[in-house]
This record gives C-alpha cells, sequence and structure tokens, in this order.
C-alpha cells in the first residue's frame, strides 16, 4: 500500500475537522450544564448536601390570672432519622426496633411520615425518655441518619383538673396539613388538639427554627453545617387566662371521677371564665407525643364520654332553671307581676284538653304569686304563664334570651343549643309534620324548660350573668379580652329586685333551701331535667343549679349540670360549694396588664 | 529522505501535563467527608506515572522496523492472555461483573484488554498495510474486520462493552485512514445503525430510505448490496419482533449482560448526581478539592470513571474547557505523526492510537455529562489504574518513535 501526500493532507484535514467539531460538542454540552443551567444544578447540589432539621419552639405558657401555670414545657426527647428512600427508613427502623420494641402500626405510621414529607427528618418517637435515648446513644453508628434532639414537651402540672380547658398538643394531622388555618406547618409539628391550646395556636406556637446538617450520598450526616445559617427557634410568649386555677382545681376535686356532669363559673361583671370542668375527665399529659393505644381506647369505649365536654357540646333539657327566662319574658311584655297569682291554684297537676300536666310536687302548692312560684319552682303556675305568653311569644322571648345562640365563648366545641328557630310553625311543622302538634300545647312544656330546648352549660351560665346584671349577658372570656355584654331585656328595678329576692328565696327558703352559704346571699334556681332516659321504669334526671352570689352585686355566677343526677338539690349544694370556696378565698391580685 | 532527529517535546510535554492534571484530579478524588480508602490513591498514581515513563522511554528505543517484525507475535501473545481471562478473570471496580483482571495468587497484576488496544492497532496496521490499496468492498474488509473482531469478541465474553466500543472507532477510524471509501464505512456499519434505530420506525424508515439511495449512489458488488439490505431488515424489523416478544425480565438480563451497568435506576442515578457536580461547578468551579458532592460521595467510582466530573465540579467550565483544549492540542499533535510517518504501516499505527485515545476521551466525557451511554472506561491520563496509564504512556512512547522516524522536522507544519 501506498499513501500518497495528497490523500494523507486531506485525510489529516478531515480527521481534525472531526476532532474540532467533538470537542465543540463536548464543550457546548459543559457550557449549557455549567453556565447556563448553572443555578438549577448549584440549588441541586446543595439540596444533595444539606438537609434542614427543625428546631421546635417552645409554646407559649398558659397561666391563670394570677400567673399560676396551667401548662407549661419540660425537656423531652425526639428521635428521626434523615432517610432520602423509604426503604433506607425502614432498615434504620428494622435496627432501631431491636433496641425499643416498636408495634407493627408504629412502623406504619412512621412510613406515612415519611411520604408526608421526606425532606426534613421522619420522626420516629416523639416523646423518648432519657433512658431509651442514652440507649439509642450507645448504638450511634450502626444508625446513619438518626438524629436525637432535645425538644420542649408540653406539660400540664394538674392534669386531668385542667383538661376540658386547655385540651392538649399533638402531632399535625394530614386533614389539618390541607386546611388552609394550618398552612405554613409542615409534617410532625405539634399542634393545639383542643381547648386553650387549638383556639390560641397562632398565640402559643412561637416559631420554629431551623438548622441545618450536611450528609453523604447515603443519607448520614457529617456534621452540621455553617453555624450562621442556623435559625434558632423563637418561643411565644406566655398567655394569660382569666382562670382562677384555684378554683378550677377545687371544682375538679368535687366531681371527683364518679360524677358526670360541668361546671361553668363566670365572673358576671367582665364574662371572665373563672373554671370550666367536664367531668369525667382524661389526663392531657398522657396525649402528649401520641396517645397510647390502650388509653385512647379506654376514653372511647367510656359511656360517659370523657372526651365529650359536657361544658361546652353536652345539651341537656334546662328544666326549671329555664323558669326564670319565662318569667323574664313575661314580666317584660307586661303580661304578670311578681306579686300575680294565676287563676288556678296548684293541686299537683294542670288539666290542659283532655291531658293532666304534673306538677313536682304531687300535693301541690296551692296558690302562690310568682315569687313564690320561682322559690317553689311551681310547674302549674309556669303552665298557665307559658299559655298566657303564646307560643309564639314563648319562643321569640327564648330566641331573645340567647337560648338559640352559642355562649360565644373563646374555646373551641362552642355547640349552639337546640331552641325552636323562628318562625316556630315552620320549625315544628318540620319536626313533627303538621297534624303532630296543635296550638298552644308546646308551650306548657317550653315554659317549665322541657320539651324543645337543650342547653350547653356554658350557654345557661351566659345567661344567669344578665340575670345577675340586670339585663346585661356577658360573653364569656377564657382568655384576657375586653368585656363583651349584650342587653338581653329591660326591666324596671322594682321587678328586678322582685327576680332578685325570688332566686335568693330559692336558697334561703325554696328548693335549695339546703345550700345556705353562711354571711353570703346566694341567688339561685334548682333544675330538674327529664333526661328521657328510664331505668327500672323511673325516669332519669339531669340536676342543674345556675345562680350568683352576693346577691346584690355578684361576684360570681355559676352553673352546674350533673348528667342523671336526679335533683337539682344536689347541684346546688356543689354550687353553693364552689361559690363559697370562691367568696371565702383570699382577696387576690389579678395579673392584668396596666390599660386593660 | 531525511531522517528527524529528536524528540516531539510538544508531545511529551502535552502528556506529561494531562498526566500530573491526572494525578492531582486522583488526590482530590481522595480528600472526601466519608470514609471511601481512596484518600492515599494519589501515590500509587504517581508511582503508575513513573513506571509510564519509564515504559514509553523504553518503547520509544524500539525502531518501526522491528515494530512491524514482531507484531503477529504481540498479536498473538494478546489473544492468548485474553483467552485465558475467559477462565481465570476476575472483576474489579466498576466491572465488577467483568472477568477483565489477571491475578496472580491474590495479587491484581493488572488488565490485558487495554494492552489489547495496542497489539490490535499494530496487527491492522500491519494487515493493511501489507495490501495493494485499502479495502473497496465488503469481502475485503472481512480479514481487517477478523484482525479487530477476535479480541472483540473476546472481550464482549468478559464482558466489557466499553472496551468493545473503543475496537470498534479504532476499526473505522483506521479504515478511513487507509483509504476505504466511506460509503462503504457506511455500509458495514449500517446494520448497528438499524438495530439502534429500530425503536422508532418513522426513524428507522427514514434511514432505511437513505440506505437504499446510498447502495444505489455507491454501487457495491450485487450481492454486498443485498446483503447489507437485507441485514438491515433483519436488524430493523426482526430485532425489534423479537425484543417486543421478550419478558420485561429477560430483556433487562439481555441489556446488563451486554453493559454491566445499564441497571437504569443506578445508571440514571450517577449520571443525574454526575451532571450536578458537573453544573454546580459554574464558571470557576468550587475550588481545588472543594467539591462538595465528590466530598460528601454522590459520585460514583470517583477516582476511576467520573474523575471528570470532579474536575468539572471543582474548577468549573474553564477547567473543563482547558483539559478538553490540551486533549484536543495533543490529538491534532498524533495525528500529524500520522501525516508525517514515511511508511503506511508507521503511519496507520500512529493514527489507530490517536483514534483510541480519541474514542476513549469522547465517550468518558461525554457519560459523565449525559450525552453517552455508561460504558465504564477510563479518561486517559487522568483515571487511576496501573494498566490504563501503562497504556497512555506505551501510546505516547510508540508516538514518540514515529515522530522520530517521520518526515521532516517534528515542528513542521502538515496540517
Amino acid at each position: 500500500m501506498r499513501f500518497h501526500p495528497n490523500d494523507v493532507q486531506r485525510r489529516s484535514r478531515g480527521a481534525a475537522a472531526a476532532l474540532f467539531l467533538t470537542v465543540v460538542f463536548l464543550m457546548g454540552s459543559f457550557f449549557r450544564a455549567q453556565v447556563l443551567q448553572h443555578r438549577r444544578y448549584a440549588i441541586a447540589a446543595e439540596e444533595n448536601r444539606l438537609r434542614e432539621v427543625p428546631l421546635a419552639a417552645a409554646r407559649g405558657l398558659i397561666l391563670d390570672r394570677r400567673g399560676a401555670v396551667i401548662a407549661e414545657n419540660i425537656p423531652g426527647y425526639t428521635v428521626s432519622v434523615l432517610a432520602h428512600r423509604e426503604d433506607s427508613l425502614l432498615a434504620v427502623l428494622g435496627r432501631v426496633a431491636k433496641i425499643i420494641p416498636m408495634a407493627s402500626g408504629q412502623i406504619e405510621l412512621v412510613s406515612r411520615r415519611f411520604r408526608r414529607g421526606s425532606s426534613r427528618p421522619t420522626v420516629i418517637l416523639s416523646s423518648a425518655s432519657f433512658d431509651l435515648v442514652s440507649r439509642l446513644e450507645e448504638y450511634r453508628l450502626q444508625f446513619p441518619g438518626l438524629i436525637i434532639q432535645e425538644t420542649p414537651k408540653r406539660y400540664y402540672p394538674d392534669g386531668a383538673a385542667v383538661a376540658a380547658l386547655v385540651g392538649y398538643t399533638g402531632e399535625i394531622s394530614d386533614d389539618e396539613l390541607g386546611a388552609e388555618a394550618f398552612s405554613g406547618y409542615k409534617p410532625g409539628q405539634q399542634v393545639g388538639k383542643g381547648g386553650i391550646e387549638k383556639q390560641y395556636e397562632t398565640r402559643l406556637r412561637g416559631r420554629e427554627g431551623v438548622r441545618f446538617v450536611q450528609v453523604d450520598a447515603r443519607g448520614r450526616v457529617v456534621r452540621n453545617a455553617d453555624a450562621e445559617t442556623t435559625l434558632l427557634p423563637e418561643p411565644a410568649a406566655a398567655l394569660i387566662t382569666n382562670i382562677d386555677l384555684d378554683l378550677q382545681r377545687y371544682v375538679a376535686g368535687i366531681f371527683g371521677d364518679s360524677l358526670t356532669g360541668a361546671v361553668v363559673a363566670l365572673d358576671p361583671s367582665t364574662g371572665d371564665v373563672l373554671a370550666l370542668h367536664s367531668a369525667p375527665t382524661f389526663d392531657p399529659n398522657r396525649f402528649v407525643g401520641g396517645i397510647p393505644v390502650a388509653y385512647w381506647r379506654q376514653l372511647n369505649d367510656d359511656p360517659r364520654k370523657p372526651l365529650l365536654s359536657k361544658a361546652l357540646q353536652g345539651r341537656y333539657p334546662p328544666g326549671s332553671t329555664w323558669k326564670l327566662a319565662t318569667s323574664v319574658t313575661a314580666l317584660e311584655l307586661g303580661l304578670v307581676t311578681m306579686d300575680e297569682r294565676m287563676a288556678v291554684p296548684c293541686t299537683g297537676a294542670f288539666q290542659y284538653g283532655n291531658r293532666p300536666f304534673k306538677c313536682h310536687l304531687a300535693r301541690g302548692h296551692g296558690t302562690l304569686n310568682l315569687q313564690q312560684a320561682i322559690e317553689q319552682s311551681c310547674d302549674v303556675y309556669f303552665y298557665q304563664l307559658g299559655l298566657r305568653i303564646g307560643l309564639q311569644r314563648l319562643i321569640a322571648g327564648g330566641v331573645k334570651l340567647g337560648g338559640g345562640s352559642r355562649s360565644g365563648i373563646d374555646l373551641p366545641n362552642d355547640n349552639r343549643p337546640s331552641f325552636p328557630t323562628e318562625p316556630f310553625a315552620d320549625y315544628f311543622n318540620r319536626k313533627y309534620g303538621a297534624r303532630g302538634w296543635s296550638g298552644n300545647s308546646p308551650s306548657l312544656n317550653l315554659a317549665i324548660g322541657q320539651g324543645e330546648n337543650s342547653q350547653t352549660v356554658v350557654n345557661l351560665a351566659r345567661f344567669y350573668t344578665a340575670l345577675a346584671n340586670g339585663g346585661d349577658a356577658m360573653t364569656p372570656h377564657v382568655v384576657q379580652a375586653e368585656p363583651e355584654r349584650t342587653r338581653l331585656f329591660e326591666l324596671d328595678s322594682a321587678t328586678l329586685d322582685g327576680v332578685r329576692a325570688a332566686l335568693a328565696g330559692v336558697v334561703s327558703r325554696g328548693t335549695a333551701a339546703a345550700s345556705q352559704i353562711q354571711g353570703v346571699v346566694l341567688a339561685g334556681k334548682t333544675g330538674t331535667a327529664q333526661s328521657g332516659r328510664f331505668v327500672n321504669g323511673t325516669e332519669l334526671d339531669h340536676a342543674w343549679f345556675a345562680g350568683f352570689a352576693p346577691a346584690v352585686a355578684p361576684k360570681i355566677v355559676v352553673a352546674v349540670m350533673i348528667e342523671y343526677g336526679g335533683h337539682g338539690t344536689r347541684a346546688a349544694r356543689i354550687a353553693s360549694k364552689i361559690i363559697e370556696h370562691y367568696l371565702k378565698a383570699a382577696p387576690t391580685q389579678f395579673l392584668k396588664t396596666e390599660g386593660e | 529522505m531525511r531522517r528527524a532527529i529528536g524528540v516531539d517535546f510538544p508531545l511529551v510535554g502535552l502528556a506529561l501535563l494531562l498526566s500530573i492534571m491526572g494525578v492531582a484530579a486522583v488526590y482530590s478524588a481522595g480528600q472526601t467527608d466519608v470514609s471511601t480508602g481512596l484518600a492515599n490513591l494519589w501515590r500509587t498514581q504517581s508511582l503508575y506515572l513513573a513506571l509510564g515513563l519509564g515504559a514509553a522511554w523504553m518503547v520509544s528505543r524500539i525502531s518501526v522496523r522491528a515494530l512491524d517484525h514482531f507484531t503477529p507475535p504481540i498479536y498473538i501473545g494478546t489473544l492468548l492472555a485474553l483467552v485465558l481471562l475467559l477462565f481465570v478473570g476476575r472483576g474489579a471496580g466498576t466491572g465488577q461483573h467483568s472477568k477483565s483482571w489477571i491475578y496472580i495468587s491474590g495479587v491484581s497484576i493488572g488488565q490485558p484488554s487495554e494492552l489489547a488496544k495496542i497489539a490490535a492497532v499494530i496487527m491492522l496496521a500491519k494487515v493493511l498495510a501489507g495490501r495493494s490499496g485499502a479495502p473497496q468492498s465488503l469481502a475485503e474488509l472481512a480479514r481487517p474486520a477478523l484482525v479487530i473482531g477476535v479480541p472483540w469478541v473476546l472481550i464482549m465474553l468478559q464482558p466489557d462493552l466499553g472496551t468493545g466500543l473503543v475496537f470498534i472507532g479504532i476499526f473505522f477510524a483506521m479504515l478511513f485512514w487507509a483509504g476505504t471509501d466511506w460509503t462503504l464505512l457506511v455500509l458495514a456499519a449500517s446494520p448497528v445503525v438499524s438495530l439502534v434505530l429500530a425503536f422508532n420506525t418513522g426513524i428507522w424508515g427514514a434511514w432505511f430510505i437513505l440506505l437504499v439511495a446510498l447502495v444505489f449512489y455507491a454501487r457495491p458488488h450485487i450481492l454486498e448490496s443485498v446483503a447489507t439490505v437485507a441485514a438491515n431488515l433483519v436488524t430493523g424489523v426482526a430485532a425489534p419482533i423479537i425484543w417486543a416478544s421478550l419478558s420485561p425480565y429477560q430483556q433487562r438480563r439481555l441489556l446488563v449482560f451486554l453493559d454491566p451497568s445499564s441497571d437504569p435506576l443506578k445508571g440514571g442515578y450517577h449520571v443525574m448526581q454526575s451532571q450536578i457536580a458537573i453544573g454546580s461547578g459554574g464558571w470557576f468551579g468550587k475550588g481545588f478539592t472543594s467539591g462538595t458532592q465528590k466530598r460528601l460521595g454522590y459520585l460514583p467510582e470517583q477516582q476511576t470513571d467520573f474523575i471528570f466530573p470532579v474536575i468539572g465540579e471543582e474548577l468549573g467550565f474553564v477547567g473543563v474547557a482547558v483539559v478538553l483544549a490540551l486533549f484536543a492540542w495533543l490529538m491534532l499533535r498524533c495525528i500529524r505523526v500520522a501525516g508525517r510517518s514515511t511508511s503506511p504501516f508507521a503511519s496507520l499505527v500512529a493514527f489507530g492510537l490517536v483514534s483510541m485515545i480519541f474514542v476513549h476521551v469522547l465517550i468518558n466525557v461525554g457519560m459523565t455529562i449525559g450525552v453517552m451511554p455508561i460504558t465504564g472506561i477510563p479518561l486517559p491520563f487522568f483515571s487511576y489504574g496501573g494498566s490504563f496509564m501503562l497504556t497512555c504512556w506505551l501510546t505516547v512512547g510508540l508516538l514518540v518513535r514515529l515522530s522520530i522516524e517521520g518526515r521532516g522536522r517534528a515542528d513542521s507544519l502538515v496540517i
């Protein structure tokens, strides 16, 4: 073979051209990645390298009106894992499970957490004990990507005594993450799940901090990134409530474990919630960092429903405590005076149409005026008063007095009482059909607080602030706020004095005569409300008492309800103890801010 | 004829500069935040470089005549080594599945397939130079194809797709240099092109029409025309049908057999991390030894196959451009050696060697940026490894000798 120089020259040029084009092509590829798309790749490299580890902020303290601690934070430990793939997370979990026993459900839960947000460390244990953490630390090298952090943990020193009030905290749920109210929240964060914790979440949460760690290709933490990139968490300021923790403890103590019911105590001049309790209660401390399954089941299976707030959610026929609403409606309309007697004296029952309506006193009260009828809680008197007012005005009056609206308390789950809406004819037609009711007959039951009327304990307490104030109802406030008054009725002062005297008479010589307090005039009304539940042929009654003290210039309004508690006198005894405790306690210095 | 005296110093200087940069890159690849066991490799690599320099000096003492004379025994010996390898070879590094390493009593001695490339180049040069003219028909291509085909098959049996690709590149480049018509080369390569394009009917159809047009334009022997078109039909039409009848599991087995690194998840992840390393380097890089992708172990095989992303990440586009420019300069120098050679054998050897370097650079660098498939093929003068460093410097030594025996002064312009 012979190579002609011209051929060689030509092929050399061809080869050089191919070489040149190849190098230009390669350089172009690198230019595109390194110069044109540099930002994108630089971010990808940082995301590869850095993982954010959230630093939980301490939630704000919850204090009572004197500064006593209702909710605080204690040191706790969170164990989490940084993993870039689910199988590596599961591998770490498998090894951790050899040291800490883990239920299969728990592993599933951790997997779900990982799928919700894999860029942040996945929480394995949100409240680990010191013992457990030190055992894990021993095996540190076996666990790449394991992060053990000291995190503030919520603690309620009074536990069950404040549960109905404060609620509890827990990990944010999938539903909450999707809700607008929780925009900005991230999976794994702790949020308020009930009570004050939920209502004041935004004020209590503080600002989460963040720390960056460098991880290698297998997700193992290599070291903390530069300190200046760390954002320290900001704890939230303390939340000062109107609660009187001393009274709250006392209330919870009275109820103990055996009684079912609720208490709401308000300051009638401001609407401050002094105490709020629902029994039976639960231990909110056991809810923090994940509720043990057995405890959750126990609470849910309990027929007394500890998780349902009897003060806010539970609705009960108000019984005779409602007779004050009937009285005020009639008095305001000028249909009756405090001294007026009804046409038919009480003989233990009242004949209406072809049916007798019974009074609670079988032998009858004889002839009474309105004041005596309130003191003795005479049903026959109120049947006739109800008929005189008439169904339409009776319902309109109840609505005006707040019988159909929420109390407006600053807590979640403030239930709307069940009360006929207007126009009432439509309401009854809808409920019973056009022929299921007739004329005025519902008035008889409504007048004595039975029938189409179920009130929440907190809403009844609100109504009694109006009685205590002479017409102004105060919206209940757990946390300090501008007092909100609503004018419910207008009565002249003589009539008001009469009403007050009647309520005082209930305690001094009427149905609650056993509940007097030495040196204090207590005004209130018992209620023994038919529940519709029968045991051995006898109907069980809810025991009610709502009242205030002192009768003149009242300092406290209390509503007590005992579910299936029998006669109202039982509730009255509890209310009188609470009021006595409150009024006889040493004068207190309130933690009110200047100018508020 | 005047014999030029002296060594092609620019050629040696460029190779030395690239090698020193390579040792620096290997050093940087060992500087990590996670334990990789690579920290001291740069010392070993320096030793390999010294050995390579010595080998290059010795090879440059061998005359082209002697080389020509000893080509058949070298070639046969290499083939025997490759056959032996199929029985005693073991995997290492990226190629865990491939039997490309020779071990003697547990100590790895090297990869014969690296040296086989040089053996194949000189043998093919000898065969082509012995002909009266360049092969001008498919039948005439049979012998040269056999020279490359035997070692190629032995290497594909290891299996080592990357090295196999280098053989194919060398084959076509040397035929081009020998003067074979480009249409014949296209026709010879066409069945493989059909196989690759077969997965898109439209594109394959267009290619097939082009091919038929080329057959009419070039007018090869009638039997060869028919054979070429038939081969294209088989690979372009039958192959996809057969492929489709395989279960996904079998398809993957086949792909993994052809290319052990073709595990889609793993391979895709590696290319992505490599691109992130390169792209995040920007204009000037993150600074020598401070690449985060490298330090935290995101780069696979950062001391061998993926050493170029280390340069891209730490020295940026400027560093990449400098290295590629140096490679281009070196290869231009080599093409000049081929152009100045006094005998067809010498010229073909020189061009075969430069095409070997070219294919290595193109596939390795292209792989790191995602424009070439991942085949596990090292970057000359940079990738860590004794056999490969030795091969690279043997190449330089041969080229220096070819340059010494070439026409005119070493630095006289031909191109």
